[in-house]
């Protein structure tokens, strides 16, 4: 019996010999339950097979329909004996089977006699399983039997007709509605799990009715409240008010004097959930949350890991919103370094990253160096990721924090670690300029002995941008050159590139960077090769120290400021013919959700058949319909195509939307309509745009409909001329004029007699943002620098009170219409301050950087600081125009 | 957050990984590879610590899993991410002493096997679809255990293994008590 467990080898053959199961075979058991239809059924007999049968399906083998079937009819057999014991295996049996609506009548009458039964035992069973496998229709037979178990003085029948009750909301909500009295009564049971049961039954049922769970909460706060668990529910509840009722009222937080005595129960349990929800409150203040950081400071050194783990895990999230409410913790999380549990360790330390001020950083890196070797990669990350911000936050230790990196990043470990670890250098060179050459450094020995081609050729080609403009680029070459040696093609080829910009950069370095490169063009790899010809004809001049041309350098090195996928359905697009593809030819403008289709389903009325075909959408098919129109084609490239801005609310009779054009010297509005009416034929469609408002424009040609049937969109043109370059704005109005037919929708006749009609649609107007283009750039703060200060205008902008700061930023991009860099169109939740990164070319094509940063106080009153750099004063001084005018 | 704490699944696995008793109230695992591949990754998560006299707590694709070993049984129960570990713990603390008083102590794989059906009706009386049902482990235990014959069947029914039975459970109620 007592086994020795260390000795496993052993151990297993003795298991194998005592296991019960042991060569359990499925056909074998089913013919055993055959003793099910014995006249003399021997119950221990019947348990044992049952059992075997369970513990087949446990094992995750799967019985056949008929096998199932069989066994289920073999199975209700069983109900004839009285052995409760067996009773309950059968319940668990049914259950596990899970038989189909009309295998489920034959047990129905079984089951009701059960719930009827004197039997408590019986009843409560009989109940979860008739809930677990009936439907709708039978629910309404047995619904009187589960309203009086709701109140039955038995708690465990109670409680089994409560939990089936929740389990049916979901099924059938209106059947089980009806028992909410039943439910109430139960809520004031005295056994604290009815109690549980019934309070989590009586919210779900009530859930949408806010006022109602208002008033549960209100006497129950008041009330007692038995079971633990059941006082959990009742606070995750509270919190649901607490958070429904501060959008509506300021001043006093409701509840909260409950919250708080809840960190005094005797249960850990509740202790715990109010604290949570205490830290997790909308807005919460330093005064509130100290309570809740006491008792969890409490729990940090429990002897408890669980308890341990829920407090460290809770006050690393404060840590991320209030890092210095949780700083009175640092002296028991800096013991929990040590922790048995490398969970609880990872979250201490990530936890002390964040509340730690400039003085301890040195401290807490030896800590932190004992612990990383003994923890997995996935708790590593966690803790590279940490460094990072605290780096970040703290640019002074670069030093320390920079050698932490370079040595985790010598030690074993997977791609991810290293690529975190590699992105983690990477971000601190560019923002701490003090650490560019030691984190260079670093990276050129990672790659000596690194196994992940990713990341040689991804540190390959960022020594390219930044090692040139190092005070000694020189000492990079070395590295750089090893590589070509001894790796594999596809970092050879990197490698290869890496020089080249050296060589063309560094006019000193020129000629013994050609001498590498020939060496290059023996690879045994053709990529390798090709890269290595086409770098020593074009960066040139025979390997002499002259400057290599700037076109050349922007041909080879400059950043690619057109998106990938565009250029990609361009050159799928293309047709080899005498001419050559032309990158030109590529649109630059970032393509955006057409908006269209994320209106068009809640503006067509259903059933209109066919949806209408939507206006095209990019700026391709715009460009070669607009070039297909001759008053169009003298026009020019067509520069930008906004997204449609509907004039007309939706459901009405026509629907119309606008698409603005702009060229250089002319505006070209696309109306692009739709007749919703079944029995109207519209002719002679055009658009009357009084111009009036707009001074700088003048109207050269427009193009009216003929016809306009029903549900088949057309398009009408009109044509503005603007000064050449200059980014007019105004506003036009515009109306609907044409003929009316009367149309036999059944038919599909035409009366020959219309009538002349106008329709009034919105104003349009004419804005700066029209004439940005949406171009991304890859690298914005290269980008910026090379633009230069020349032009930069900063100044700054309240933005008065917003709903939230990512509110704000979305609003302010798309009020510029630029295209967000380097994700930071995503602000971080509860951030209090946000910088964001938009490029753009203005018409003319002058590239325009603008830096925003954000700033939330208190009452969401939302500051801004808006730099724009662009290569023309005027251009940066409109940018500030649109925002100061929107 | 405003929902009723609920229970994913819980595990009862030998020292080599394998099924003793399992059983799953989420979809989150819906073949029995995932929930194999679940049950390997969870044990080999946790193997090499020592969950022995206290209950241990591990995160694992999301979910929180507490655990605790005894002899070559490891018994584990999963909540959501958001789930309040100490509701997780209380549960396996009442099903791994609900299981030491059904076994009386001697609660290895063995014994686990060999008394299977109590174990699987100490599952069922834990947790019902997903929600904690009971957890003291005294209670469970003794729904659990409270093998007697129906109290309306007339006595000539019972065959002399009913009795036996019958007397094994007073003899049981009498140890829990």
């Amino acid at each position: 019996m007592a086994q020795p467990l260390v000795k496993k080898d052993d151990d297993r053959d003795d298991e194998a010999e005592y296991s019960p199961f042991l060569g359990i075979e499925k056909g074998a058991v089913l013919q055993e339950a055959r003793v099910f239809n014995d006249p003399q059924l021997d119950p221990r007999r019947c348990s044992q097979v049952i059992t075997k049968l369970l513990y087949l399906l446990n094992q995750g083998e799967t019985f056949t329909k008929i096998e199932a079937t069989e066994v289920f009819f073999a199975v209700t057999k069983l109900f004839q004996s009285r052995d409760i014991g067996l009773r309950r295996m059968v319940y668990l049996m049914i259950k596990e089977l899970s038989p189909s609506a009309d295998e489920v009548i034959i047990v129905t009458s079984s089951l009701m006699k059960d719930m009827t039964s004197k039997t408590d035992m019986y009843r409560a069973n009989a109940i979860r399983v008739l809930c677990r496998i009936t439907d709708g229709t039978l629910l309404t037979q047995i619904e009187r039997y589960l309203k009086q178990a709701i109140v039955d003085k038995n708690p465990v029948v109670a409680s089994a007709a409560l939990v089936s009750g929740i389990h049916l909301l979901e099924t059938t909500p209106e059947i089980v509605k009806r028992w909410s009295n039943e439910v109430q009564e139960a809520v004031q049971s005295r056994a604290a799990l009815v109690q549980f049961h019934a309070l989590a039954l009586l919210h779900q049922i009530r859930q949408n009715d806010r006022l109602a769970v208002s008033k549960l909460v209100t006497s129950l706060t008041r009330g007692t409240v038995r079971s633990p668990l059941a006082q959990c529910l009742l606070i995750r509840y509270t919190t649901q008010v607490i958070r429904e009722a501060a959008t509506t009222q300021t001043g006093d937080r409701p509840f909260y004097d409950f919250l708080e005595s809840c960190l005094r129960h005797k249960a850990e349990m509740v202790i715990f959930e109010a604290a949570r929800a205490i830290t997790e409150l909308n807005g919460v203040t330093n005064r509130e949350l100290t309570p809740a950081i006491t008792v969890l400071q409490l729990f940090l050194s429990s002897s408890k890991p669980v308890l341990r783990f829920a407090a460290v895990r809770t006050l690393n999230k404060v840590a991320m919103t209030h890092p210095m409410a949780v700083t009175n913790c640092n002296i028991d999380m800096e013991s929990l370094i040590s922790d048995q549990n490398r969970s609880i360790a990872t979250l201490a330390i990530t936890t002390l990253l964040k509340t730690g001020n400039e003085s301890s950083v040195d401290r807490l890196m030896k800590q932190i160096t004992n612990f990383m070797s003994d923890i997995a990669d996935e708790f590593k990350i966690v803790v590279v990721e940490a460094i990072r911000s605290l780096c970040l936050k703290f640019p002074l230790k670069y030093r320390s924090l920079m050698n932490f990196l370079s040595n985790i990043l010598r030690e074993e470990g997977g791609f991810e670690y290293k690529k975190a670890i590699v992105d983690s250098i990477v971000i601190l060179i560019r923002d701490i300029p003090d650490a560019k050459e030691n984190g260079l450094l670093h990276l050129c020995e990672f790659i000596e002995d690194c196994e992940f081609t990713y990341l040689s050729t991804q540190i390959l080609h960022f020594l390219g941008t930044e090692g040139p403009k190092t005070s000694d680029p020189s000492k990079y070459i070395r590295y750089i050159y090893n590589r070509v040696h001894l790796e594999n093609a596809t970092v050879r080829a990197a490698a290869v590139s890496t020089l080249a910009k050296f060589g063309a950069m560094v006019d000193a370095l020129k000629p013994r960077v050609f001498v590498l490169l020939r060496r290059c063009l023996y690879d045994g790899d053709d990529e390798v090769r090709d890269r290595a010809t086409l770098y020593l004809n074009t960066v040139g001049s025979d390997g002499e120290v002259i400057e290599t041309d700037k076109v050349v350098k922007d041909f080879l090195f400059g950043s690619l400021d057109i998106p990938l996928a565009n250029i990609e359905t361009s050159l799928k697009n293309y047709e080899p013919a005498e001419q050559p593809f032309d990158i030109n030819s590529v649109p630059k403008e970032v393509k955006t959700q057409p908006l269209a289709e994320k209106k068009a389903p809640g503006k067509k009325p259903a059933g209109l058949g066919a949806p209408p075909s939507g206006p095209p959408s990019t700026v391709d098919a715009y460009e070669k319909l607009l070039s297909s129109i001759p008053e169009f084609s003298d026009f020019g490239k067509l520069f930008k195509s906004s997204a449609p801005v509907e004039l007309t609310e939706a459901e009405t009779e026509y629907a119309v939307n606008v698409v603005k054009h702009i060229f250089d010297r002319h505006v070209v509005f696309q109306y692009n309509c739709t007749n919703t009416i079944p029995e109207q034929l519209l002719e002679n469609v055009t658009v009357i745009v009084d111009a009036s408002e707009a001074e700088e424009f003048a109207e050269v040609a427009s193009k009216p409909l003929r016809s306009l049937p029903y549900d088949s969109p057309g398009q009408i043109f009109g044509a503005f001329e603007k000064p050449e370059g200059v980014p007019a704005v105004g506003k036009f109005s515009n109306m609907l004029r044409f003929i009316v037919k009367e149309v036999d929708p059944t038919t599909g006749d035409v009366e020959d007699d219309g009538v002349e009609d106008e329709y009034q649609l919105e104003d349009l107007e004419v804005v700066a943002a029209d004439y940005v283009m949406k171009v991304g750039v890859s690298n914005f703060r290269n980008a910026w620098e090379s633009i230069g200060p020349d032009f930069e205008r900063v100044d700054e902008y309240g933005l008065g009170p917003r709903e939230s700061l990512a509110e704000a930023v979305s609003a302010v991009i798309s009020l510029l219409g630029m295209q967000p860099c380097e994700g930071t169109e995503v602000v971080a939740n509860n951030s209090r301050s946000h910088t964001c990164l938009l490029s753009g070319v203005f018409i003319g094509n002058v590239k325009v950087l603008v830096r925003l940063q954000f700033g939330i106080d208190g009452p969401k009153e939302v500051a801004m600081k808006l730099a724009v750099r662009s290569e023309d004063d005027n251009v940066s001084d409109m940018i500030h125009e649109i925002v100061a005018s929107g | 957050m405003d929902t009723c704490p609920s229970i994913k699944n819980i595990l009862l696995l030998d020292s080599e990984g394998k099924r003793v008793a399992v059983k799953y109230y989420s979809n989150d695992w819906p073949t029995n590879s995932a929930k194999e591949a679940f049950e390997k990754a969870v044990f080999t998560k946790t193997q090499k610590t020592n969950a022995r006299t206290e209950a241990e707590i591990a995160m694992l694709e999301g979910n929180v899993i507490v655990y605790k070993f005894v002899q070559d049984l490891h018994f584990f129960v999963t909540g959501g991410e958001d789930e309040n570990e100490l509701i997780l713990a209380t549960v396996l603390q009442g099903f791994f002493d609900a299981v030491g008083l059904l076994l009386r102590g001697n609660v290895d794989k063995k014994e686990a096997l060999e008394n299977l059906d109590l174990i699987l009706l100490c599952l069922d009386e834990i947790v019902d679809g997903g929600i904690i049902l009971e957890t003291d482990a005294n209670v469970i235990a003794g729904k659990v255990a409270s093998h007697s014959v129906d109290v309306g069947a007339p006595l000539s029914e019972q065959t002399i293994s009913q009795a036996l039975a019958t007397a094994r459970e007073h003899l049981t109620r009498s140890l829990l008590k």
